[in-house]
Formats: structure tokens, sequence, C-alpha cells
């Protein structure tokens, strides 16, 4: 298979595929960014639905990854040994991300659970500031600065 | 099916064929590119691992709402960083196309094409260069976060620090291609491929600059859109 499709490629059917790809990468863009124009006029409290729209729109940043790699990095018309060895290995990101996303959230959850000053503060709303200039910057960074101080001072 | 798996394994490895079938370099580009991939990903996983520890977030919305030229006030989200993910997609596709005229020994093909490539890396580090300036006015640095949480809460500096190291090790791959490309037009003027009488180099070019817009893609999701 591997080799047809080479001699395929060789033969001039390469720009047909070219152009499948592209449409196929633009098309896959244009509905990431409907989806991200959508999301912005979804209230916050509709925590669920706005995570629907996430995951949607990590599956087509995982269909475009898909794209790039197998079609554009021509790994698709590869030896099966190479794209194992190439791919294989990065199955190690399914443990890591699903390792390091829920281990941030047992966090956040220990945190808030524990740490009433945390929870605090995540609780205060700030004023909010116009449009920064120049000036407003600083201000913002002392503002920081402290908050950075009474979150260290909780921690300890 | 297993003793057709071995007969495969066999017939790969038993010696006397290239079991990947693919030359030295660009098994080694291959190589680079998988460690690469660990690295963005470790940076990847690590925002994302501090983004769940965390109560509230920046809203991607209010953060990149402005574009160049931008009247005072200008809300257009999304709008910007759609233009530098399109201009990534098509340096990506002029790049296929330049790796195509090179199987076809096409010289013209491979110039033209590997220009057109070197364009769209620059534009993209113009725009990358012109969102970090504007950012950095509004007060954005790393150590420095202006902007709220979604909900209006005091927001921390982890939002700041991860975006500018994440799109600013990108931005270096980007500017890296882009001198890889340009290395890979002078010798295609210079007639180095011809003498050879293959375009190989283009190919490993290709598959870095390749890398450059799929990591683009992650970084576009992770920090733009959710």
């Amino acid at each position: 298979m591997a080799h047809t499709a080479e001699h395929d490629e060789h033969a001039g059917g390469g720009t047909k595929e070219i152009i499948k790809v592209t449409v196929i990468l633009t098309v896959l863009t244009i509905v990431e960014l409907v989806l991200g124009f959508w999301m912005i006029d979804i209230p916050l409290d509709q925590e669920s639905f706005r995570l629907a729209i996430k995951g949607t729109i990590v599956i087509l940043m995982m269909a475009k990854a898909f794209y790039i790699v197998a079609y554009f990095m021509h790994l698709k018309h590869e030896l099966k040994n190479l794209i194992m060895t190439i791919v294989v290995p990065l199955a190690l990101f399914i443990w890591f991300i699903a390792a390091f996303l829920y281990d941030g959230n047992s966090f956040r959850n220990l945190r808030n659970t524990y740490d009433p000053h945390f929870k605090e503060q995540s609780t205060i709303k700030v004023e909010k500031k116009q449009a920064a200039s120049h000036g407003e910057a600083k201000h913002a960074d002392e503002q920081h600065g402290e908050e950075k101080k009474a979150e260290e001072k909780a921690g300890h | 099916m297993a003793t057709t798996a071995t007969a495969h394994v066999t017939k790969s490895w038993s010696g006397g064929k290239s079991p990947f079938n693919v030359e030295y370099g660009k098994l080694m580009m291959w190589y680079f590119l998988m460690s690469d991939a660990f690295t963005f990903g470790a940076f990847l996983i690590s925002y994302g691992t501090i983004r769940f520890s965390t109560n509230g977030w920046p809203d991607p919305n209010e953060v990149f709402k402005s574009f160049p030229f931008a009247p005072e006030g200008a809300n257009a989200p999304l709008v910007f960083v759609s233009v530098m993910t399109f201009i990534l997609i098509i340096s990506s596709v002029t790049m296929v196309l330049a790796v195509q005229a090179g199987h076809n020994m096409d010289k013209k093909g491979v110039t033209k094409n590997l220009i057109w490539t070197i364009i769209g890396g620059i534009a993209f580090l113009s725009c990358q260069a012109w969102e970090w300036n504007h950012l950095h006015h509004e007060g954005a640095w790393w150590g420095s976060n202006p902007f709220l949480n979604h909900d209006g809460t005091a927001s921390t500096t982890n939002f700041t620090n991860y975006f500018f190291t994440i799109t600013g090790f990108h931005g270096f791959h980007v500017l890296s291609g882009v001198v890889i490309n340009i290395v890979m037009l002078i010798m295609t003027l210079t007639d180095k491929f011809e003498q050879r009488g293959h375009y190989l180099m283009i190919e490993k070019a290709g598959l870095y600059w390749h890398f450059v817009d799929l990591v683009w893609v992650f970084v576009f999701t992770c920090f733009y859109l959710i």
C-alpha cells in the first residue's frame, strides 16, 4: 500500500492531495473559529456547554494535527516501521495529559477545601480596569505584587 | 495473525534492505521532531496543569482583541490570530509544493515556492512581534499580568508567563525555520542540489517547517480558543 501511494505521488497525483488537504485544514480552522466566536456569547455559568464546545475544538485540533502529519509530513506514505517508530512513543502523551490534568484538578479541589484564603481570593471581584495604557500597567503591576505576597503568606 | 506479523518483521529486519526505507537524514529529522514534540508537549501540559489547579483564568477573547492599526478600544477577538493561523497554513502548503517540485527536479518551482514559504514565515513573525509589543504596552510580560480572570476576580501571572514562554519558544522555532529555508533557497539558487542530483534536503527542511505549523495548531487552540 505504501508503495502504490508513493508511486501516485511521483506520478503527479500529489497536487490533488495537497489541494484536498489544504481545503480540509481551512475548513477545520474555520469551524474552530466559528465555535470560538460562538463561545464568546455563552455565559460562564453554562459550564458544561462551554466544556462541550471546548472538547469539540480539541477534537478538531487533533484532526488538523493528523492531516498535517499524515499528508504534509508524508508520514502516511512511509513504511509501517517508520510510522510505528514515531507514533507509538507519542502515545505516552495520553498518559501525561490524563495524569497531569487530573493532578492539577485535584490540587485545586484540595486547596478549595483546605485553604480558605485561596478560596476567598477566587471569589473577590476586582474592579475592572479600563483598557490599560502605560501608566495603568505599572499600577496593575504593583497591585499584583501585593496580591502575590498575600498568596505567599497564605501558603506558609 | 501472529505468523503474518512475524513474517513481516523478518522481511523488514533480516538485513539486506533498509527497514525504514528513508535516508539517514530524514529519519534523524523525524527523531528530532519527536523529541521536540515532547518539549512542546511538556510545556503545554504544564500550562494545562496550572490552569486546572487555578479557580479562574483570563478570557482570551478579552486579552487578544486588537489588531494592527485598530481604532482605540477595538473589540475584535480571534480576528488577528486567525490571520496568523492562515498565514502559517498557507506557508505550509507552499512548502509542500516546494518539496514536490524538488521531486520533479524543477528548480524554478522549488525557488518560487521556497520564496513564498519564507515570506509566509516572516509575515507570521511580524504578526507575533506586533502582538507581543501590543501586549507589552498593555502591561503584560513575564511576571506581570494586567488582565483579570473571566469571572472578574484577580488573576495570577501564570497566564502571561505561560503565554510568553510558549509562544516565544514557538516563535523561535519559526525564526529557525525561516533561516533554514533561506539557506535552502541559497543552496537551490547556487545549484547545489542540481549537482547532487536530488532535492532531498528540501524534504528535511519541509518536515521541520510542517512541525512548526503543527505546533501552532496546538498553541492556537490552547491559548486563543479554549
